[in-house]
């Protein structure tokens, strides 16, 4: 990756440390553009999300106002300018709330997946041994198989399909954290098991630090550099999946919280039909949401390979990277089973994290 | 497990590694087969762990609509009061003779389910590989060749507009445009009825719809099974195409720079024949190995686009499943399709391997 992000990311907030500014800087042409354009959108999302109950003229699952019932199907209109579904609720409303839910979902599944796939790939790729060869195998065994599938199990566990706002929103984020934490597990194992041969680990241990001060303080630090990528691309996934949960009859009901997907099959035979307002309105905000948070992963990605990055941007950064690296005899790729898969080539697996053939 | 998989895992162990490249291809075919049975072993414990300790399937599936009495007389007779390690090695056993359960609300086997059902799944897969393919590499190799130019900009954010719009919308969208507004292709479902009639009566119908349609020599029930697969082959496509898209770039780009190519183009070879042959080629080798992880998504994939186009596969039928609260055949489609995930990855690897002899070691 690039100097900004080698910096230690142990205080307190990812996200504020996300150094996006720096990306800016170094990108130019079309790859500034991708970035701005995913920067705004991501804006959007995270605004609407916030002020959803400001900007929504109705409560998500209002059916009625002082004149009465919205009545079913209406087209959009003046007073429902996206129109209503087929249940009878506002399409606009429904589709700010929805922000709501899912952003509400994306920071619990990536916390939770951050959280127990990070220690889990520290402990694992430190202390080694037999736990850890069966933590791998494990871990490619739920890589490798369909993650909506696996979502739909941990679904029926935890909530048996239908369930309020709060169970809803748990039982969404913690089938896709399941889902997720063998990719936080993979990346960040491989690097502990590089950066543990380093000289610098070394000499803690004989100066006498303990485990879990090397642990975290030295590995971890060097480890997560790759956490930004893979948390915005397995945000933008969160987001499908719980689309997609909602889709085939997961979805929280429509009392308890928008939910775009729900929504979205709730508009199978409204398109049959011709009525497009139900069908439309949910799918292009989960496009919009999903492509800003891909748009900015994508650039965070390229910027960060210097044969991707914008050509003109090449000479004047890939100087920086060498000097600043914080990897003892620091080449991206040093290191056995190191961070090449997310360096090398651009081979995207159904996660859309890059994997190396 | 594929060998993406694997590949850390050989780089960090030396000694393993040792191991499994000394014999070469059939060593490692044997050692790549061997891993497939934790990779299911660990699903199927996985699957039947998390869904056993919701409870039983059946106060799941007709909780409410029983007496309390009658209830745990079926579980009773259903065996699910029993200890549950009992319980899992009889599943274990069951999985093993290739017995994966038998629905609570259809009371058919679960691996008829997949005779009847799988063959529609397998040919919206099939289809939606060639969209991938016809749509996916040749965008690609544009985008490559024009790099930071208009075409590239455009390539790629529709790769990622592909990424961004989940299948059922695309689908949604889809139909309605095509179907409903325009007229041009058929709403949902196979086929119509009246083929669906004709190809009844073949004496060894095959489930596969395209070859069932071939076989009756009407022309007119081939169109019409072929129109039906247009646009479900078109939604879940586009969703591999652009990950081919971003892969055949990114490997044409590097092919591009390499020696060998410059030196094709100092001996005056054409700009088109160097993009076609010498940088193409070798940038097609990740893509046969990416195909494996592929599988995994078309299969999810398959799952939501089946349901938007009421296309009766096993996608579809497990959202049936589900809404019948039927959990024994959720539970035993979901383990099938690990089988089949995990099944279709070996293959993928062993060509892999194959055709590039660095896999092998």
């Amino acid at each position: 990756m690039t100097t900004a992000t080698l910096r230690p990311v142990a205080k307190p907030s990812l996200w504020q440390r996300l150094p996006v500014v720096h990306q800016l800087r170094q990108s130019v042409g079309v790859q500034r553009g991708m970035l701005v354009a995913g920067l705004v959108l991501m804006a959007i999302f995270i605004l609407t999300a916030v002020f959803a109950p400001l900007l929504a003229p109705f409560r998500f699952n209002q059916l009625r106002d002082a004149s009465g019932t919205f009545g079913s199907q209406q087209p959009p209109s003046a007073a429902h300018p996206l129109g209503t579904t087929v249940g009878g609720y506002d399409v606009l409303s429904r589709v700010i709330w929805g922000a709501q839910t899912a952003i509400l979902v994306i920071v619990v599944a990536v916390l939770l997946s951050i959280f127990i796939g990070v220690l889990l790939g520290l402990v694992s790729g430190y202390f080694g041994g037999w736990p850890d060869r069966v933590l791998v195998v494990v871990c490619d065994a739920i890589y490798a198989f369909p993650s909506l599938l696996l979502a739909i199990v941990m679904s029926i566990v935890i909530s048996g399909g239908k369930s309020d706002l709060a169970g809803g929103i748990l039982a969404a984020a913690i089938s896709i954290t399941v889902v997720y934490i063998p990719q936080y597990f993979r990346v960040i194992r491989a690097e502990t098991v590089r950066i543990k041969a380093e000289a610098y680990v070394e000499s803690a241990k004989v100066l006498g630090a303990s485990s879990p001060r090397i642990m975290f303080r030295h590995v971890l630090r060097n480890a997560t550099r790759t956490l930004p990528l893979i948390v915005t691309l397995n945000s933008s996934e969160a987001i499908l999946t719980l689309a997609g949960l909602g889709f085939i009859g997961f979805g929280i009901e429509p009392s308890s919280a928008a939910e775009w997907g729900y929504d979205l099959n709730k508009s199978i035979s409204d398109v049959t039909s011709g009525i497009w307002w139900t069908a439309l309105f949910p799918g292009v905000a989960i496009v919009l949401a999903v492509l800003g948070i891909t748009l900015v992963g994508e650039s965070l990605n390229d910027l960060a390979d210097p044969r991707l990055r914008g050509r003109r941007a090449v000479a004047k950064a890939s100087g920086e990277v060498a000097e600043t690296s914080v990897v003892p005899g620091g080449t991206l790729d040093g290191g056995p089973g190191g961070i090449r898969g997310l360096e090398d080539g651009e081979s995207f697996d159904e996660h859309g994290i890059e994997v190396r053939s | 497990m594929s060998t993406v998989a694997m590949a850390p895992e050989a780089d960090k162990l030396p000694a393993a590694r040792k191991a499994s490249s000394g014999g070469g291809l059939g060593r490692y075919l044997v050692v790549r087969f061997l891993l497939i049975i934790p990779t299911i072993f660990i699903l199927v414990t996985l699957v039947f762990v998390l869904m056993r300790t919701t409870g039983d399937p059946i106060t799941a599936a007709l909780g409410g609509r029983l007496t309390p009495e009658q209830l745990a007389d079926r579980i009773h007779q259903a065996g699910y009061d029993r200890p549950i390690i009992v319980q899992y090695f009889e599943y274990l056993g069951q999985i093993f003779t290739g017995n994966f359960g038998t629905t609570i609300s259809t009371k058919r086997p679960v691996l008829e389910v997949l005779t009847t059902y799988g063959p529609a799944t397998f040919e919206l897969a099939f289809y939606s590989l060639i969209v991938a393919f016809l749509v996916g590499i040749p965008l690609g190799m544009l985008a490559a060749y024009h790099r930071d130019k208009a075409t590239d900009a455009i390539a790629r954010i529709s790769a990622i507009l592909f990424y961004a719009t989940p299948v059922f919308f695309v689908g949604l969208l889809l139909k309605l445009v095509f179907a409903v507004w325009l007229g041009w292709l058929p709403v949902a479902g196979r086929a119509t009825t009246a083929s669906e009639l004709e190809m009844n009566f073949l004496p060894n119908k095959t489930g596969f719809y395209t070859i069932d349609a071939i076989q009756t020599g009407n022309p007119e029930v081939v169109s019409d099974v072929l129109s039906h697969a247009v646009l479900p082959a078109i939604a879940l496509g586009l969703l591999t195409a652009g990950v081919f898209l971003r892969l055949v770039r990114t490997n044409v780009i590097g092919t591009l720079s390499t020696d060998y190519v410059d030196a094709a183009r100092s001996r005056g070879v054409s700009e088109f024949r160097l993009v076609r042959k010498h940088a193409y080629r070798p940038a097609l080798i990740p893509i046969i190995t990416v195909i494996g992880l592929q599988i995994a998504l078309l299969l999810g994939g398959a799952v939501l686009t089946e349901t938007t186009f009421e296309w009766k596969g096993l996608g579809f039928e497990l959202v049936e499943f589900i809404k019948a609260r039927d959990f024994v055949a959720v539970q035993g489609i979901v383990v099938l399709l690990a089988v089949i995930v995990a099944f279709t990855n070996f293959i993928v690897d062993i060509i892999a391997a194959l055709i590039d002899p660095r896999v092998r070691y």
